[in-house]
C-alpha cells in the first residue's frame, strides 16, 4: 500500500486568491469574516421583526380589546413567528453563522474555513430561508399560527391560521435553513478538527471554540430530525399521506386520513428541539467564559471541567427530549427516565455556573460593558436554570406545563441569557470586527435597560404560571380562579416589554454610530490572550495572518500569571519570549505555570 | 459597584415579590397534595441556591473590582473544591428528584376502585361519556360520528347502548371518589386541565390517554384546554361540577343513554304546526320575525339549535337578565311547551319553514366586515350556514337588527353570562373582537350578503 503524504493545513503556504472587486469582496464573499457579518446583519434584522411581533402580542395580553388589528388569528401568527424567528433564524444563525464564522478561524489560527465556497453558499441559502419565511406574511391566509412547535394535526388543518399556505412556507423555509446549517456546520467541525494552528491542541482551545464545536455537532445530529418531520408534514399537507394524521374530523368534517401518529411528530420535533436549546446555549457558555476571563484578568477556573461539562451537556441533551412531553399522552413510564436524565444534566450545568463564579473570585474585575452583560448572564441563567429543575421534575411539571411559568422559564434560560451573552460578545469583539469601540455610555443605558427590563418582564410572569394562566391564550376572559389583579400584572409586563424593545434601538444606533464615529481600538484593546486579538491588522485582512500562521505555545487563559510582567500572555508567545518581573520569586512561578499546562496533551 | 448592589437588591426584591405576591396556586381541590409538597421542596432547594449563588456573585463583583495595584490570583484548577461542589449538587438534585418520582408513580398507577369517565375534546368544546350500568364504554370510531351520533359510538357494540352521553361542556362527578379520566379527541390535540386538581394531560386523536384524581371539594371548577388547538383555543372551556353523592345521583338520573338518544323521534310535523301557533304571534306565521316586536326570524333554523335555546329559556338560563325584556318574555312563553317532545316537534316544524330572503339594510363596510368575519367563520361556516359539530347556529338569513342586538348583548354580558349557559361564554369572549358599533355594523352587513340565493 502506498502512503500518500499530506501537508497539514497549518504548514501550507498562503496561496489564496485575494478578491479584488467590490462584489467578490463584500457580496459573493468567501471570506469567513465577511460571511459572518452578513449572517449577523441578516439575523439581527430578522430578529428585530420578531421583536416587533412580540410587542404586538404583548399589547393584546396587557391591554385586551384595545387594538383592532389583533384578532385571535393574528395573535397566534405573531406568537408563532416570534418564537420560530428568535430560536432558529436569530439565535442559531447569529451564534453559529455569525460568531462561529467570525471566531473559529481567528481563534484557532487558520486563514479561513476549510471550505470557503461552501461557507458562502451557506449564507446565501440561509438568506433564502429567511426570505421564504418572511414571504409567508404576504400569502393568502398569512403565516402559520400553529405555535412554534407546529404540532400536527392542527398545524395543517383549517381552523389554524395559515393552514392554507403559511405552514407550507414555514416548512420549506425550515428545510432550506437546515441545508444552510448543514453546509456551515460541516465546515465548522472540519475546520476546527483540521485547520488549527501548530500547537493548538484541543485542550488549548478557548472555550468559545469548544462551545461552538460541540453545538455544531449537536446541530448536525439534531436538525435532520426536524428536516424529516418537516418533509413528512409537508407530504401530509400536500400529498395526503398520514404520517402524523390519524382518522379525525376537521371542523366537523371527516377528512381522508388514518393511522398516523401526532405523538411521533412531537418525538421528532423535540429530538431536534431539545438539543436546539444547547445549540444556542453552548456557544453562549463558551463565549461568556472568554469574556469573563478576559475582563476579570483571571484564568478560567477549572478549564478541563468546563470542557468536559460542555461535552457532557451536549451528550446528555440527546436523551432528555421527552421532558417537553410529560403531559403529551406518551407512555407515562417514560416520565421516570426523562425526569432522571433531565435532572442529571443540571449537574454539569451547575458546575459551569460555579466555575464562572470561581473565575471571578480573586479576579481583578473590569466592569466593562461586556463584563456587565456577562454578570447579567450569570444572574438570568441561574434563575432560568433553576426553574428548569422545577419543570424537569416530572410531577412538578403537571400543574405548570402549558402555563406562563413555562413561557417565563424558557425566555429566561434561552431568550434572555443567550441574548445577554450575545450582547457581551458584540461589545467584546466589535473592536476586532470594526477597529472601533462601541460607545460606553450608550452601552450602559442598553445594559441596564435590558437587564432590569427583562427581569421585570419575566419574574412576574412565573407567578401568572403558578396561578394557572395558560399560555397561547388570546384572552383570558373572566375566570373564577384568576383574580382581576392578574390583568394589572399583565399590563405591567407589557409596559416593561415595550421599554426593553425600545432600548434595543439604542443598541442599533450604537452599532451604526460606532462603525463610523467610534473610538479607535488597537489590535488588542482588552489585552486578551486568544489568537484573534493577535492579528497585526484590525480588522484582520483576508487570510487573517499575513505571510505566516501563528504558532501556539500555551492554553488560552494565561492571565495574571505570577512573576510575569504583563497580566496576560497571548497564546502565541513562546515561553522564552515571556517577559518576567525581575525578581527572584519569578523562577518558581514559571515552573508552576508549566505544570498548569499538563492537560494540554489530551 | 452598582451592579453588585443591584444584584443584591434583585435577590431581595425577588424574595419579597415571592412572599407578598397574591398570585399563587389556586387552592387545591383534589387528592394531589403530594404534588404541592414536591413543588414546595423544589422551591426551597432552588430558592436557596438562587439566593446563595447570586449573593456570592454580588460579593465577588464587589470584593474583586478592578484595582490597578492588585493582580488577579492564578489558580487554574482545584480538583478537591470541584469534586465537593459536584457532589453537593448531585445530592441536592437527587433530593428533589426522588420524591418527584414517587409521586409520579402514584399518578400513573390508577387505583383499582376508580370510577371511569371519558372526556371527549373537539374544536372548541368538551363532551363526556359514562360507561353506564355495564361499567364498560362502547367502541367508537371517527367515521361513525354524525349529528344523530355525535360520539361516534358503534351501534353493533352492545356495551355502548347503556353509555351515558353528556353532550355539553359540563360534567358532574361525585366527591371523594377517585376517578379515572379517559381522554379522547375527535380532531386535534387538546389538553384537559383543571388548575384546582393540579393534574393535566393531552387529548391525542387516534389514541386514548388518561389521568386520575380524587375530588375533595364540592364546587364548580373550570376546565381549560391547555394545548393549542386552533384559533378559538382560548374559548375552549368547560366545567367540572363536584357534587355530593345525592346531588350526583339526581343529576345522573336526568342524563340520556346512547340507546335513548338514538330513539328520539325526528319530530311530528302536525303537532309542531299546532304548537307553533303560540309562537306565530310574535315571530310571524312563516317564522319571518317581526322587528317591532323584537322577534328574530326562526324559519329554517336548525332544530338542534332551536331545542337548545328553548331548553335554556325554559330553565331560565336565558332571558333572566334585567336588561333583556324580550328574553324575559321568551322565557315565559317557552313554558307553554309542556315537555321535551313538544320542543322536539316545534323545532322540527320551524326547521321546515322556508326562509324568504331577509331584507338587509345595513350599510357597513363589507370588506372590513369580511375581515372581521374570518374569526366567526371557523365555527359558523364560510357562508354563516351554521355547523352542528361546532355547536354554531346558522347566522345567514337572520335579520341584521337582531344579530347586532345579540352581539351587543354578548358583549355586555346580557346574554351568555349565566353560569349554566355552556356555550355563552365562548360567544362572550368572541364578541369582544368587535370593538365598537362600527365593527358590529360591518360584520352584520357582511353576514347579510351571505344568504343571497341561498335557501336553507
Amino acid at each position: 500500500m502506498t502512503q500518500t503524504t499530506h501537508t497539514a493545513i497549518a504548514d501550507q503556504v498562503d496561496d489564496s486568491h485575494h478578491p479584488k472587486s467590490f462584489i467578490s469582496k463584500y457580496v459573493w464573499s468567501q471570506d469567513h469574516k465577511v460571511i459572518a457579518i452578513q449572517y449577523s446583519i441578516t439575523a439581527i434584522g430578522v430578529g428585530l421583526v420578531a421583536l416587533v411581533l412580540s410587542g404586538m402580542m404583548r399589547l393584546q395580553l396587557g391591554f385586551p380589546d384595545q387594538f383592532s388589528f389583533i384578532d385571535p388569528s393574528s395573535y397566534l401568527q405573531f406568537v408563532t413567528m416570534h418564537g420560530m424567528i428568535m430560536v432558529i433564524y436569530l439565535l442559531t444563525a447569529l451564534l453559529l453563522g455569525g460568531f462561529g464564522n467570525y471566531l473559529i478561524p481567528l481563534m484557532i489560527g487558520a486563514r479561513d474555513m476549510v471550505f470557503p465556497y461552501l461557507n458562502m453558499l451557506s449564507y446565501w441559502t440561509y438568506l433564502l430561508s429567511v426570505i421564504v419565511l418572511l414571504a409567508s406574511f404576504f400569502v393568502t391566509g398569512g403565516p402559520t399560527g400553529a405555535g412554534w412547535t407546529l404540532y400536527p394535526p392542527q398545524a395543517v388543518l383549517n381552523g389554524t391560521p395559515g393552514a392554507e399556505n403559511g405552514i407550507v412556507f414555514m416548512l420549506i423555509s425550515l428545510a432550506i435553513f437546515i441545508v444552510a446549517f448543514t453546509m456551515g456546520g460541516l465546515n465548522y467541525v472540519t475546520t476546527i478538527l483540521q485547520a488549527r494552528a501548530k500547537g493548538m491542541t484541543l485542550m488549548r482551545m478557548p472555550l468559545t471554540i469548544w462551545g461552538i464545536f460541540v453545538a455544531t455537532i449537536l446541530g448536525l445530529l439534531a436538525f435532520p430530525a426536524l428536516l424529516v418531520s418537516a418533509i413528512m408534514m409537508m407530504f401530509d399537507k400536500l400529498v395526503g399521506t398520514s404520517f402524523f394524521m390519524p382518522a379525525i374530523l376537521s371542523l366537523g368534517e371527516n377528512i381522508d386520513h388514518k393511522g398516523g401518529s401526532p405523538i411521533l411528530f412531537q418525538h421528532l420535533f423535540w429530538f431536534f428541539g431539545h438539543p436546539e436549546v444547547y445549540i444556542v446555549a453552548l456557544p453562549a457558555f463558551g463565549m461568556v467564559s472568554d469574556v469573563i476571563a478576559t475582563h476579570a484578568r483571571k484564568n478560567i477556573f477549572g478549564y478541563r471541567m468546563m470542557v468536559w461539562a460542555i461535552v457532557a451537556i451536549g451528550g446528555l441533551s440527546f436523551v432528555v427530549w421527552a421532558h417537553h412531553m410529560y403531559v403529551s399522552g406518551m407512555n407515562p413510564y417514560f416520565g421516570f427516565f426523562f425526569a432522571t436524565t433531565t435532572l442529571i444534566i443540571a449537574v454539569p450545568t451547575a458546575i459551569k455556573v460555579y466555575n464562572w463564579l470561581l473565575t471571578l473570585w480573586q479576579g481583578n474585575i473590569h466592569l466593562t460593558i461586556p463584563m456587565l452583560f456577562a454578570i447579567g448572564f450569570i444572574f438570568t441563567f441561574t434563575h432560568g436554570g433553576l426553574t428548569g429543575l422545577m419543570l424537569g421534575n416530572v410531577v412538578v411539571d403537571l400543574p405548570l406545563s402549558d402555563t406562563y411559568f413555562v413561557v417565563a422559564h424558557f425566555h429566561m434560560v434561552m431568550g434572555v441569557s443567550p441574548v445577554m451573552v450575545l450582547f457581551a460578545a458584540i461589545y467584546h469583539w466589535f473592536p476586532k470586527v470594526t477597529g472601533k469601540f462601541l460607545h460606553t455610555g450608550l452601552g450602559k443605558i442598553h445594559f441596564w435597560g435590558t437587564f432590569l427590563g427583562t427581569y421585570a418582564i419575566y419574574l412576574p410572569m412565573h407567578y401568572l404560571g403558578f396561578l394557572g394562566v395558560p399560555r397561547r391564550y388570546f384572552a383570558m376572559g373572566t375566570t373564577d380562579f384568576i383574580p382581576e389583579s392578574a390583568q394589572a400584572l399583565n399590563a405591567s409586563i407589557t409596559v416593561s416589554a415595550i421599554i426593553v424593545g425600545v432600548i434595543q434601538l439604542v443598541f442599533i444606533f450604537n452599532l451604526i454610530w460606532s462603525v463610523f464615529k467610534g473610538k479607535k481600538a488597537g489590535d488588542n484593546p482588552w489585552n486578551a490572550t486568544t489568537l484573534e486579538w493577535q492579528t497585526t491588522k484590525t480588522p484582520p485582512v483576508h487570510g487573517n495572518w499575513g505571510p505566516s500562521l501563528p504558532v501556539v505555545h500555551r492554553w488560552a487563559y494565561d492571565y495574571s500569571v505570577p512573576g510575569v510582567k504583563d497580566d496576560f500572555i497571548p497564546q502565541n508567545v513562546a515561553p522564552d519570549q515571556v517577559i518576567m518581573i525581575e525578581k527572584v520569586e519569578g523562577a518558581e512561578n514559571v515552573e508552576g505555570m508549566e505544570s498548569n499546562q499538563k492537560g494540554d496533551n489530551t | 459597584m452598582a451592579i453588585a448592589i443591584v444584584i443584591v437588591l434583585l435577590v431581595i426584591g425577588s424574595l419579597i415579590f415571592h412572599y407578598v405576591s397574591p398570585w399563587w396556586f389556586t387552592p387545591l381541590a383534589s387528592n394531589w397534595g403530594a404534588i404541592d409538597d414536591t413543588i414546595n421542596i423544589t422551591l426551597w432547594v432552588t430558592g436557596i441556591v438562587f439566593v446563595l449563588v447570586n449573593l456570592f456573585l454580588a460579593y465577588v463583583v464587589f470584593r474583586f473590582q478592578y484595582n490597578k495595584n492588585r493582580r488577579a490570583h492564578y489558580e487554574p484548577e482545584n480538583t478537591k473544591l470541584e469534586g465537593w461542589l459536584t457532589a453537593i449538587t448531585a445530592i441536592g438534585v437527587a433530593g428533589m428528584l426522588a420524591p418527584g418520582l414517587f409521586v409520579w408513580a402514584s399518578f400513573i398507577n390508577v387505583p383499582q376502585e376508580s370510577d371511569v369517565i371519558e372526556v371527549v375534546g373537539q374544536q372548541w368544546h368538551w363532551s363526556f361519556r359514562l360507561p353506564g350500568n355495564d361499567g364498560e364504554l362502547g367502541r367508537t370510531a371517527i367515521a361513525l360520528i354524525s349529528e344523530k351520533n355525535p360520539f361516534g359510538l358503534d351501534t353493533k357494540d352492545s356495551s355502548g347502548q347503556d353509555d351515558i352521553l353528556i353532550l355539553s361542556n359540563e360534567m358532574h362527578i361525585p366527591i371523594d371518589r377517585p376517578v379515572k379520566v379517559l381522554l379522547r379527541s375527535k380532531d386535534v390535540l387538546h389538553n384537559f386541565a383543571v388548575p384546582q386538581f393540579r393534574v393535566k394531560m393531552d387529548l391525542v386523536p387516534g389514541t386514548v390517554t388518561y389521568l386520575w384524581f380524587k375530588p375533595t371539594k364540592i364546587g364548580r371548577f373550570e376546565i381549560l384546554c391547555e394545548e393549542l388547538c386552533g384559533v378559538a383555543h382560548y374559548t375552549m372551556r368547560g366545567s367540572v361540577v363536584v357534587d355530593s353523592a345525592e346531588d350526583y345521583q339526581t343529576w345522573l338520573s336526568e342524563q340520556q343513554t346512547f340507546a335513548q338518544s338514538m330513539a328520539v323521534p325526528l319530530g311530528d310535523m302536525e303537532k309542531g304546526w299546532e304548537l307553533y301557533a303560540g309562537c306565530a304571534g310574535c315571530h310571524g306565521a312563516q317564522g319571518e320575525g317581526i322587528k317591532s316586536l323584537n322577534a328574530p326570524r326562526l324559519a329554517g333554523m336548525s332544530s338542534w339549535y332551536t331545542k337548545r335555546q328553548l331548553a335554556y329559556f325554559q330553565k331560565k338560563i336565558r332571558g333572566t337578565d334585567a336588561n333583556d325584556t324580550s328574553g324575559q318574555l321568551m322565557s315565559q312563553m317557552s313554558q307553554l311547551l309542556a315537555d321535551k317532545a313538544a320542543i322536539n316537534d316545534v323545532a322540527f316544524y320551524i326547521n321546515s319553514l322556508k326562509p324568504d330572503e331577509a331584507a338587509h339594510s345595513s350599510t357597513g363596510d363589507l370588506s372590513k366586515g369580511k375581515q372581521l368575519f374570518r374569526s366567526c367563520s371557523y365555527c359558523h361556516g364560510e357562508k354563516a350556514e351554521g355547523n352542528f359539530f361546532m355547536n354554531a347556529p346558522k347566522l345567514s338569513g337572520q335579520h341584521d337588527w337582531y344579530l347586532s342586538q345579540q352581539l351587543n348583548n354578548y358583549k355586555k354580558g346580557i346574554r351568555g353570562n349565566h353560569p349554566f349557559d355552556l356555550y355563552g361564554s365562548q360567544m362572550m369572549l368572541m364578541s369582544r373582537l368587535l370593538h365598537d358599533e362600527k365593527a358590529i355594523l360591518d360584520v352584520v352587513s357582511y353576514i347579510g350578503t351571505l344568504d343571497k340565493g341561498l335557501s336553507k
